[in-house]
């Protein structure tokens, strides 16, 4: 496998297609083609050379654009797929069975074969994460084959070509000038204008522009595997963190997931939109009903004091009030504070009063604060209320005791033992929201008469370290996208043949029709032999046609 | 509110231009042998002017809306789908002065009449944003995602031009069934339009109460005859027709119903048309495009791409993600028109290497870049309205 040897003296490495000097074509089938594919320059590409061992093979595979492309489709199907019915994240049901229950409620059987399969997790599948793990390997191994041939034979061209590299252009022409030196001095000055660069060489012009625009595949590849490796740094601990906290208004919270930091509610409130104020929503809202215009909480911001031990939340120092909204989080040392969800109007206390039934004489009021409520009430006259048990989500009765659902305080009962001096053993009654019972009938009662509430704020805390490297791999590929497709790579070559003969060809790796229009200017000015594309017989014969 | 009636009769303005620049296009087309002659024509540059005044215009009822809502008219599918016009018709201004072919805008401008039409059938009043869309973030993703889509889908006009000249009509073949099946899409759009102004016209509602997928009492009114009920529906509206079938609770029902209508208005009028024409109704558009230039159309449809995709990448992925960052405290969320943008993020990436690497040139990027514009289209039609996720705003 040693090097070759062209016509021209250079020593091209093996597996060579076009002399990285002259152009001459190298291999019999270069020889034998009409036009000479000229991607990658003919270069000696890893992949296309060596073939035998494994690794050879594995390398072959992921360079190949066409595995390349395959696995963009494959992972295009598969996320597809993945939206057909709802992701596991937005059903709303937490366990297992409940999930599952929700496809087949919803869906049927396809929603059951879509859990089945684990459709309805599907980007946290561990084959959706081999599918980017492959593609994000395809992009490496196939940039690293071509950039850096290319880079090589890019670098090393020659001004003069050799006739076989020129006639095998697809922009090709030959034809006999008045003068050649003139012609050829006429080219330079346009080609200049039109802002190429030229070379010259022994009668022979090269104009090349653009050849950054070459290198921006792979640069944009760059940022592509800067983004995946972002990604994937995420699942180390440190670099990111999610937590929810629902904060009651007037509570105060240490931060989850951000140790030192608490975080008070000081207020929750939401807008809406009204006609009178947004007139020309007038009909948006008369058609779709209230439209919420603000969802905020206003927080106070604390941090423990340096010399407090860890937990010891008494030594806190005011850090910042702010007031977070949807699209303005709290941002505090790499920390962001969504807002996220509430809920209004949850139960805070409820006020009750104890009477005499016959006479009505009232004891006073008492304030049952929901979320710890007191043993005992004490009232006037010497009476007092005892709380001998609370239900703060009652459910019903089950086996002759009252169940509560869940430790939130949306249905809250209650048992009271009213203790007076007619009765100082007391009298049971069992009270919820729009009932009382008792077990013998009582001469006193309690009997509900306010209740206050609060909201309840649901915030999203984030830390993630990983966003400026996702950033920079977003700009590395803008970078790398535009400079590829908004510039071309247009070279040209004039040379003298025999004669009074030039010969001229034409190159660019996209957009032939611009490189036309340039090239036309350049022939209209200098004179030039006319030449035709290879790949476009239309325009030639139209302009014909149209001459006729 | 003058502002208001102000901005909606510049939409009409530039409609109608862009309707008279047709007619010239088509005037610069029939008089010109070829494209290569072209130049001196006198229609195209009418043409052009005409095109570009209606854009002028479009802008301006893009700007005078923005004033009177106080916020970037993108945030409905009425104002979204009219910006997405605009876009297209700047996007060909900017390609037709790079190649100056008539034979593009004689398509690319019915495409964009068709377009607002459709726009025109959603409720049109300005609406308020919800919190979650009060951000800058989303006035310049939605924009500039707007306009990548817009040039993308230029490249499907110049695949469509290309199509047209190169099929053959005469023999029945797959190409040939493909073709028509797009032609016949057209016309469904149409006969959505035509079926849904009738009856807006003609003031059709009938109301129902149903129960909605989460097990809720909801209620809905349908401005179609109902051919199918909601789930466990009732009707609230006395002497309407009475639904043929009920639809479980994950269908929605009233849009499958304008779906079958304008189904059904679009069949009949492509019956007509093609029992008048006795051929595929593609032959009757193919002199339009026998003028074109192959290779220009094929140059066009890719430089298009080249230009769109960096911008689609910026708009409907960087920006997003950003603004999904600051919204919803994840720059990424699996939703389904995130995915979506993926999607056609990861086709046009496919179009790409198949092209540079294999090359896909002529009548199979054609037909990928017909396939592209499906993808765009179906993000932001079907997601929207069938697949609601939580960017189902409209
Ligand atoms: C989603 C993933 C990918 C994106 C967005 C992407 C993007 C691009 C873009 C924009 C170009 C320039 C195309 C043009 O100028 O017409 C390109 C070129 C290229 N890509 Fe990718 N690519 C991706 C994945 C891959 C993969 C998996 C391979 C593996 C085979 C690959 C191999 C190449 C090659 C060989 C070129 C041509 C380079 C040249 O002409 O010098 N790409 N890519």
């Amino acid at each position: 496998m040693s090097n070759k040897k062209c016509l021209c003296g250079h020593e091209n490495p093996f597996g060579t297609i076009l002399c990285e000097q002259c152009g001459r074509p190298q291999t019999d089938e270069a020889k034998k083609s009409k036009l000479v594919d000229m991607r990658y320059e003919g270069s000696a590409r890893r992949s296309q050379t060596y073939k035998r061992s494994i690794i050879d093979r594995v390398w072959n595979f992921f360079s190949s654009v066409k595995v390349g492309i395959s696995i963009i489709v494959a992972v295009l199907v598969t996320s597809a797929f993945g939206t057909l019915f709802p992701q596991k994240l937005y059903v709303p049901a937490v366990t297992d069975a409940d999930i599952a229950a929700y496809y087949e409620r919803l869906y049927g059987f396809p929603g059951v074969l879509y859990y089945e399969l684990g459709f309805y997790d599907m980007y946290n599948s561990w084959w959706f994460i081999t599918l980017i793990g492959m593609l994000g390997t395809s992009i490496i191994i196939a940039s690293f084959d071509r950039v850096i041939p290319l880079y090589k034979s890019l670098k090393k061209q020659r001004t003069k070509r050799h006739v076989s590299f020129m006639s095998r252009q697809r922009i090709y022409g030959i034809g006999s000038v008045n003068d050649t030196d003139v012609s050829l001095g006429k080219a330079e000055k346009k080609l200049k204008e039109l802002r190429y660069n030229v070379k010259i060489e022994d009668g022979a012009i090269l104009a090349e522009k653009g050849r950054f625009s070459r290198w921006g595949p792979y640069v944009n590849h760059t940022g592509l595997i800067i983004f995946l490796f972002g990604v994937l740094l995420r699942g180390l601990p440190g670099f990111y963190v999610d937590e929810t906290l629902w904060l009651r208004e007037g509570e105060m919270r240490a931060i989850p997931g951000a140790p030192g930091f608490y975080i008070e509610n000081q207020d929750f409130m939401i807008e809406l939109y009204s006609k009178e104020e947004d007139e020309v929503f007038g009909d948006a809202i008369d058609r779709v009903g209230a439209i919420v215009k603000n969802y905020q909480t206003d927080v106070t911001l604390y941090k423990e004091a340096e010399d407090a031990l860890l937990g010891q939340s008494d030594k806190l120092e005011f850090v910042k009030d702010y007031s977070i909204i949807v699209n303005k989080p709290l941002n505090f040392e790499g920390y962001n504070v969504f807002q996220m969800d509430y809920r209004l109007d949850e139960l805070k206390s409820m006020t009750f009063h104890l009477t005499e039934k016959s006479t009505d004489r009232s004891f006073g009021e008492f304030t049952v604060d929901l979320t710890n409520p007191e043993p005992t009430y004490e009232l006037e006259e010497g009476a007092r209320v005892e709380l001998k048990d609370y239900f703060p989500d009652y459910d019903g009765i089950e086996d002759g005791e009252p169940k509560t659902k869940s430790p939130v305080p949306n249905n809250p009962a209650f048992i009271f033992k009213m203790v007076t001096s007619d009765k100082p053993e007391g009298e049971m009654s069992f009270v919820a929201i729009q009932q009382t019972l008792e077990t013998e009938v009582n001469d006193y009662k309690v009997s509900f008469v306010s209740a206050d509430t609060r909201d309840i704020s649901g915030l999203t805390v984030r830390k993630d370290k990983t966003l400026y490297i996702l950033l920079l791999g977003g700009i590395i590929f803008m970078i790398g996208v535009s400079q590829g497709s908004y510039w071309n790579h247009r070279r040209i070559w004039i040379q003298k043949g025999e004669g009074n003969e030039l010969l001229l060809a034409g190159h660019t790796n996209k957009n032939w029709f611009s490189l036309r229009k340039e090239l036309d200017q350049v022939r209209d000015y200098a004179n030039l032999p006319q030449y035709e594309d290879r790949e476009d017989t239309e325009s030639f014969e139209q302009q014909n046609g149209d001459n006729s | 509110m003058e502002l208001a009636s102000l901005s909606a009769n510049l939409l009409l303005i530039s409609f109608v231009a862009y309707f008279v620049a047709t007619l010239f296009f088509g005037g610069a087309v029939k008089g010109t042998k070829s494209e290569a002659s072209y130049k001196s024509n006198r229609w195209g540059k009418i043409a052009i002017v005409i095109t570009s005044i209606g854009f002028v215009s479009h802008v301006g009822f893009f700007i005078t809306r923005w004033i009177v809502s106080g916020h970037a008219p993108v945030s409905n599918m009425f104002e979204f789908i009219t910006a997405f016009a605009m876009m297209l018709v700047g996007a060909f201004i900017l390609l037709f002065y790079l190649y100056r072919t008539p034979s593009l805008g004689l398509f690319a401008l019915p495409i964009a009449i068709i377009i607002i039409a459709y726009a025109s059938m959603f409720p049109r009043d300005i609406a308020p944003l919800i919190p979650a869309l009060q951000s800058y973030w989303l006035t310049v993703h939605v924009i500039t995602a707007a306009l990548g889509e817009a040039i993308l889908a230029i490249s499907a006009i110049a695949g469509l031009v290309y199509l047209l000249k190169n099929v053959d009509l005469t023999k029945k073949s797959k190409q040939r069934f493909w073709l028509e099946s797009i032609i016949f899409t057209l016309i469904l759009v149409f006969g959505f339009v035509l079926s849904s102004t009738t009856f807006t016209i003609t003031g059709y509602e009938a109301k129902f109460s149903f129960i909605d997928k989460n097990d809720n009492p909801a209620q809905i009114v349908y401005n179609y005859p109902p051919l199918f009920g909601m789930n466990e529906y009732e009707s609230l509206t006395p002497d309407t027709m009475k639904p043929f079938a009920e639809m479980p609770a994950i269908v929605n029902a009233k849009t499958l119903t304008t779906f079958v209508w304008s189904l059904l208005v679009g069949i009949v009028l492509y019956l007509i048309i093609r029992i008048i024409l006795r051929r595929p109704v593609a032959t009757m558009l193919q002199p339009f495009a026998k003028k074109a230039n192959s290779k220009l159309m094929d140059e066009i449809g890719y430089r298009a791409v080249l230009i769109g995709f960096p911008v689609f990448t910026l708009g409907a992925l960087i920006f997003a993600m950003i603004w999904a960052h600051e919204a919803w405290s994840r720059f990424w969320g699996w939703d389904p028109k995130e995915v979506w943008a993926l999607i056609t993020w990861l086709f046009y990436a496919a179009f790409l290497h198949l092209r540079l690497s294999r090359g896909w040139e002529g009548e199979k990027s054609a037909w990928l870049a017909v396939i592209g514009f499906i993808i765009i289209m179906f993000n932001l039609l079907a997601v929207n309205l069938i697949i609601a996720g939580l960017h189902s705003y409209a």
